[in-house]
């Protein structure tokens, strides 16, 4: 309960915050958001679950043309459009997953890396229709979502607070049920899990497509919200991203991607105003942060003041 | 005589050159202790870990119950009653007793995990041990805590792999007590190294050497083998 009355007033504090910021902050917290979705779906996999993925970026990628390209090519509507980025990044982590699960630890990143980068490169490939580097603009048409008119600032951080809540309050039901206690299992000590009955592999792919779910509708949300989807982000660096973010939130806790988004976002929007080599800036953050709390902002909380944080 | 529960015919696994179990027939009865016991080396953990399935046999035929299991993956043995406790201590560090426990119980579908985690745990002596982070636990609760893990999974055949390895001798007594109100609603099978322990708990023994069975029989029977105490207990008393 506890948990619960936290975890709700941390979006009751966001939703506060959303209404106050001026626009340059508000769009930014859109886009905070969205990232943060993909990054708690990435950190079920990868905190939770103890599979390291590089190939998180193909399931955004999914989700974002698997939204962008029915709405531009045959006028979808943006709803159904976000619905079939959610499935089109779940049904692609599931493919995937059938084939990476059968190697684990360093086999599994190369393998994940591998599919993520030969969706790049179908990407680059098919530019006729993806728009390859150039990439596709939705038309305004194509992003009104509910009668919500997502060129507009207001609505469109209703809309990503409003998938923010959503994937955290799912997060949040998962890790805490019976099969939340399984992922943790897997994670911890797989051959003793499997001599208590369960199969991992079954386990650990559940979970693989149930954080695609969520790289999907992330990345169909930010090409809805932001108009825009680009073979940019299915490069590598969109695998690195949700880690980096789970790493410096906290892996392994429901609210530290979101806390890793924001700050890495930050650290980046500040240092990139200071200097052009703001990626050092970056670096010297990650080190401090893997010095001082290698578990993380909220992994350093939880050791320290909150032990009951889920 | 006590219905055969779990049997193997003719099971055999090598690793390279070495034949780890060659051509071995066992019964296990319903209800009973057995022993399985044999110099370092003789294959009795390849043994057992073909009975649970976590590794596969070149030859040979597993039942349980009847029930030709050879094939069957080693989540599923569980699924069906084959519980086995690790000879290393493998429990959850990270993860309190509880949900240590828990695992166990919520496999087989518990409703109530409360009541089924604290019965486990009473049952080990743990019960006020339920909040405490496993990896915290002196050696002697984590063995106990792997126990109880294997009784909240109720399983009809319980395989101990050496359960008293690093114990203190009153660890031992209430062990050797504790396995013996198991059963017979559980059959216990355990690789054990400690005669004290093997000759006092067990019903009857299979002594194991080069992948072979050597003998078998009531530990009266074992004691008096003359190749028994040739290959493995020496020719003193075997209960030195």
């Amino acid at each position: 309960m506890k948990v619960w009355l936290f975890h709700l007033a941390v979006l009751v504090a966001l939703a506060v915050l959303a209404l106050m910021l001026p626009a340059y902050h508000a769009n930014n917290l859109a886009r905070i958001l969205m990232l943060a979705v993909f990054a708690t779906g990435y950190n079920l996999a990868f905190g939770y679950t103890g599979m390291l993925s590089l190939g998180h970026a193909l399931f955004f990628a999914a989700g974002m043309y698997g939204a962008a390209l029915p709405v531009s090519l045959w006028g979808l509507g943006a709803l159904p459009g976000l619905a079939l980025g959610f499935l089109a990044g779940g049904a692609v982590a599931a493919a995937v997953g059938l084939l990476a699960l059968r190697t684990a630890g360093v086999s599994f990143m190369i393998v994940t890396l591998m599919f993520a980068q030969a969706g790049y490169l179908t990407v680059i490939y098919f530019n006729q229709t993806t728009g390859g580097d150039q990439g596709i603009v939705l038309s305004g048409a194509g992003r009104m979502l509910a009668g919500l008119d997502m060129t507009q600032d207001g609505p469109r951080l209703m809309v990503a607070l409003g998938l923010y809540a959503a994937g955290l309050l799912a997060a949040l039901a998962l890790v805490q049920s019976r099969f939340g206690r399984v992922m943790l299992a897997m994670r911890e000590n797989e051959e003793r899990s499997r001599m208590l009955g369960y199969d991992p592999f079954r386990v650990k792919l559940a979970v693989l497509a149930i954080s695609g779910l969520y790289a999907g509708v992330a990345g169909a949300g930010y090409a809805l919200l932001f108009g825009y989807a680009g073979a940019g982000f299915s490069g590598v660096q969109y695998s690195i991203l949700p880690m980096l973010y789970s790493l410096m939130g906290g892996a392994g806790t429901v609210l530290g991607p979101l806390i890793g988004a924001g700050a890495m976002f930050y650290l980046i929007d500040i240092a990139s105003g200071l200097t052009t080599a703001y990626l050092m800036g970056v670096g010297i953050a990650l080190v401090v942060l893997v010095l001082f709390a290698p578990r993380g902002i909220l992994g350093w909380v939880r050791e320290r003041v909150l032990p009951w944080l889920p | 005589m006590a219905a055969v529960i779990l049997e193997a015919q003719g099971l055999a696994r090598a690793f390279g050159g070495l034949r780890a179990v060659d051509g071995v027939d066992f019964a296990l009865q319903a209800g009973e202790i057995h022993a399985l016991i044999g110099p370092n080396g003789a294959g009795k953990t390849t043994f057992v870990s073909l009975l649970s399935g976590r590794i596969g046999p070149d030859a040979g035929v597993i039942r349980l119950a009847g029930q030709d299991i050879t094939r069957l993956p080693a989540h599923l043995r569980v699924r069906r009653g084959i519980a086995y406790t690790f000879q290393i201590t493998s429990i959850y560090p990270r993860l309190t007793v509880f949900d240590n426990v828990a695992l166990a119980a919520q496999s087989r579908g518990v409703r109530d995990l409360q009541a089924a985690v604290a019965a486990a745990l009473a049952r080990v002596g743990m019960g006020d041990l339920a909040g405490q982070e496993a990896a915290t636990l002196s050696y002697g609760h984590q063995r106990l805590l792997e126990l109880a893990m294997g009784l909240a999974l109720q399983p009809r055949v319980l395989i101990l792999d050496e359960p008293t390895q690093g114990l203190a001798a009153g660890e031992i007594a209430a062990f050797t007590a504790l396995v013996r109100s198991l059963v017979p609603e559980t059959t216990v099978l355990m690789i054990e190294h400690n005669m004290e322990v093997v000759m006092s708990l067990a019903h009857r023994i299979t002594v194991l050497n080069f992948g072979r069975v050597l003998a078998h029989g009531t530990p009266e029977e074992i004691r008096a083998n003359p190749a028994v105490q040739a290959a493995y207990l020496g020719t003193g008393d075997a209960a030195a």
